[in-house]
């Protein structure tokens, strides 16, 4: 279950010691589930929230790159589509602040450590969304991305986050066949329509290939969680998995993918890929790449213009409680 | 988190159970925040239902629910482990009765 307030119905410190730590120890070898109710250390505790909490403001600022393109969609097939997408990614949202608010922290508190620029968010989404081909390549290739990295982790050891994520990937499926399919009809437009198709694919490859993560020797919390079961296969290996999906469907489009020295190893079964700029991954997520500043100014400002809302449905629901006190009566 | 709902940060959790079809049972499916009721209501359509997931739903206060506690499992469900004589397998039947 979801519940937060069941989660603190008895102190976990009651519980504590070496029996539950066992216990604990014992149920991640049987690769089973923790669920809120139950004993965990605190440094699983933490690392499930920075996790989770991390995730679910991805999806929440992953509405704006596409968000800036709902009034310039081409059709109205392609805006339904689009606004449908960008449900789902706050939906997205929603159910992961739920399933980290089931470790005991309030949504509230989550929010604000986005919006004070403590918790990180995917680096993907501090790049620009310059044309409608950006809008086609994002669903192909960042949620492409984002599947991979995701279907692992409907196996985590904590329930509600894999529960969660069950529900995602189904929904996650969508978001790439959509993306697939407009970037294939723009192919099968105008010269310029490709130009444009090509150039977007240019400037998103590089990012969506560092979305995994720092190569595998670099990665600090890594081990960790691989043995906790949160995480279940490493940055590189899931890039590879995305590397050798994502070449066959670059050459059924018709668009060159821009690494000079991606091609198949029949040696090792997989696409050899070219050297990533570690550094540019590293000043996007340190709060410098293109977008960063942008985005979270426009979460604030949403979350400021928000505040009124969240008062006045408070203070309906206040008032209402107390008429229907006052008929009882 | 209390009953009157003073700040907005205060939105009480609800919890979301969702009917998928006609003549099921209605099954958890997750839980969201909501001034009241209503509201909850509405909001588990658009979170859980974008597509046909349900066709019922209901919302209920999340610190309404009473729940078993992880360290009661053993005094709570162990007892029923040694009682295999409340199974249909339990009882070996000659072949010749079929079907029963």
């Amino acid at each position: 279950m979801y519940t937060q307030s069941m989660d603190l119905s008895r102190e976990p410190a009651a519980v504590a010691g070496n029996d539950a730590e066992q216990a604990f120890e014992a149920r991640i070898a049987a690769d089973r589930k923790v669920e809120p109710q139950d004993w965990m250390p605190d440094a699983y505790r933490r690392t499930l929230v920075r996790q989770i909490s991390q995730h679910a403001h991805s999806e929440i600022v992953g509405m704006l790159p596409e968000g800036n393109w709902v009034t310039r969609a081409p059709s109205l097939k392609r805006k339904a589509i689009l606004l449908a997408k960008i449900q789902d990614e706050g939906g997205h949202g929603l159910y992961l602040y739920a399933a980290a608010e089931t470790l005991g922290t309030p949504r509230a508190q989550m929010q604000q450590a986005l919006l004070d620029g403590r918790a990180k968010y995917s680096s993907i989404f501090n790049y620009p969304t310059l044309t409608w081909a950006d809008v086609g390549v994002i669903g192909w290739l960042v949620d492409g991305a984002a599947i991979m990295n995701q279907i692992p982790l409907c196996r985590c050891s904590y329930g509600p986050y894999a529960r969660a994520m069950i529900r995602i990937c189904k929904e996650e499926s969508f978001h790439q066949r959509q993306g697939f399919e407009s970037l294939l009809s723009m192919m099968r437009g105008t010269e310029s329509q490709r130009a444009m198709v090509q150039d977007a694919v240019n400037r998103w490859w590089w990012p969506v290939v560092m979305m995994f993560g720092p190569s595998d020797a670099d990665s600090i919390h890594s081990a960790q969680t691989m043995k906790w079961g949160i995480k279940r296969i490493s940055n590189d290996d899931l890039r590879q998995k995305f590397i050798d999906a994502t070449v066959p469907q670059a050459e059924l489009l018709g668009i060159t993918l821009p690494d000079p020295d991606l091609r198949w190893n029949a040696d090792r079964g997989h696409y050899d890929h070219g050297p990533i700029n570690w550094d540019e991954f590293w000043q996007v997520v340190g709060g410098d790449g293109p977008c960063n500043r942008e985005r979270i100014a426009a979460r604030q400002s949403a979350h400021d213009k928000g505040a009124w809302v969240r008062e006045a449905a408070a203070a309906h629901a206040a008032r209402r409680a107390a008429r229907s006190r006052a008929e009882a009566a | 988190m209390n009953g009157n709902a003073a700040s907005p940060a205060d939105w009480p959790l609800w919890e979301v159970f969702v009917r998928s079809r006609q003549g099921l049972d209605h099954r958890h499916c997750g839980s969201l925040h909501a001034a009241d009721a209503r509201m909850a209501l509405e909001m588990a359509r658009d979170v859980y239902t974008r597509r046909m997931e349900g066709v019922s739903l209901w919302v209920v206060p999340s610190q309404a629910i009473i729940a078993s506690q992880p360290e009661d499992q053993g005094i709570d469900f162990d007892p029923m482990s040694d009682k295999i004589y409340r199974h249909p397998t339990f009882y070996e039947l000659p072949d010749e009765v079929r079907h029963m």
